[in-house]
């Protein structure tokens, strides 16, 4: 590719990427009133979109390499843990994380 | 990126217009192709299908925010998405600005950070190897707290079971689109059945 066209194709993809985030609000603008459908998605969908997110960060992990999964599955614990123990966000987040990497450097 | 041969402008230029994480790995891969534009389109809009989700979350929270909307709505990406929905803006903040400033704060660490490496990158020797596993946890904490907040966990369980499952059918590459769907066909028959009980209530006690 020229670099025309490497700059043409970063361009594309910030237009795609755009029109997923702006279309919602240019199909629902504020003073048309939002369906109710909508508004009930709107306040469904979060949980499922974090459950998503979640999953969405481990779907590289391969499940039969337990050098993969054991790290990926006990920093995840890790965390939970943490966080159900101490409620504490960047304590949940740093321990779980200094746990990942020390089990993937040194562990596993 | 550097380590593909591109300049230190690319990533640079990257962070601070695509501002979406996975989907900047992706363009590395496009930018080594041959040059596709409609197919980028289209790769671009399943990788970040999912953030038509947000919008709809977010259709309320970014209702009367004036100007700053256009920004807002620009940096809607998973961070900011989680940040902004699940957040207590402390009370006498006005919220406009805080979801306002947590945009601004994630666009401009990214770029900072994506800068730095593009930089320093092939300078670095601390293991930073497993590092990238905060995002995992930064999610997972936000999940939690969601759970937390929510009365039924229905959405969440629906989101977290339907991933799974679309991802032991369909694989790691293209799973996003077929979940998405699941979970709006799962919640749409939720509701339809509410309804129905709902009828039901009224036609008994008619």
């Amino acid at each position: 590719m020229s670099l025309l066209e490497q700059i043409m194709t970063i361009g594309v993809v910030v237009i795609a990427t755009m029109t997923t985030r702006f279309l919602p609000f240019i199909i629902f603008p504020p003073d048309k009133k939002i369906p109710e459908i909508v508004s009930y998605l709107g306040k469904m969908l979060p949980g499922a979109a974090l459950g998503l997110l979640v999953v969405y960060c481990f779907k590289d992990v391969n499940v039969f390499e337990n050098n993969q999964i054991l790290p990926s599955l006990l920093g995840g614990i890790m965390v939970v843990g943490l966080h159900l123990l101490k409620r504490n966000m960047l304590l949940s987040i740093a321990g779980g994380t200094i746990f990942y990497m020390v089990l993937v450097q040194v562990v596993f | 990126m550097r380590s593909q041969g591109f300049g230190v402008f690319f990533p640079i230029l990257m962070s601070l217009t695509i501002l979406a994480g996975s989907m900047e790995f992706a363009t590395v891969s496009l930018l080594l192709g041959g040059f596709a534009p409609l197919n980028v389109f289209l790769m671009t809009l399943m990788i970040n299908g999912r953030h038509l989700f947000y919008g709809i979350s977010m259709l309320e929270k970014y209702k009367n925010t004036g100007l700053k909307k256009l920004y807002l709505i620009f940096g809607l990406c998973d961070e900011t998405f989680s940040i902004n929905y699940t957040a207590n803006v402390p009370e006498g903040v006005d919220e406009g600005w805080f979801m306002f400033f947590v945009t601004l704060l994630n666009h401009f660490y990214w770029v900072l950070g994506a800068s730095l490496g593009a930089v320093f990158g092939s300078c670095l020797h601390f293991d930073f190897e497993g590092l990238e596993f905060v995002m995992t946890a930064l999610f997972i904490v936000i999940f939690l707290e969601q759970w937390n907040k929510d009365d039924s966990h229905h959405s969440s369980i629906i989101g977290i079971v339907s991933a799974i499952l679309c991802l032991l059918v369909f694989g790691s590459e293209s799973f996003m689109i077929p979940t998405m769907i699941v979970i709006l066909s799962v919640l749409l028959l939720l509701r339809g059945g509410k309804r129905m009980e709902i009828r039901g209530d009224i036609h008994e006690s008619a």
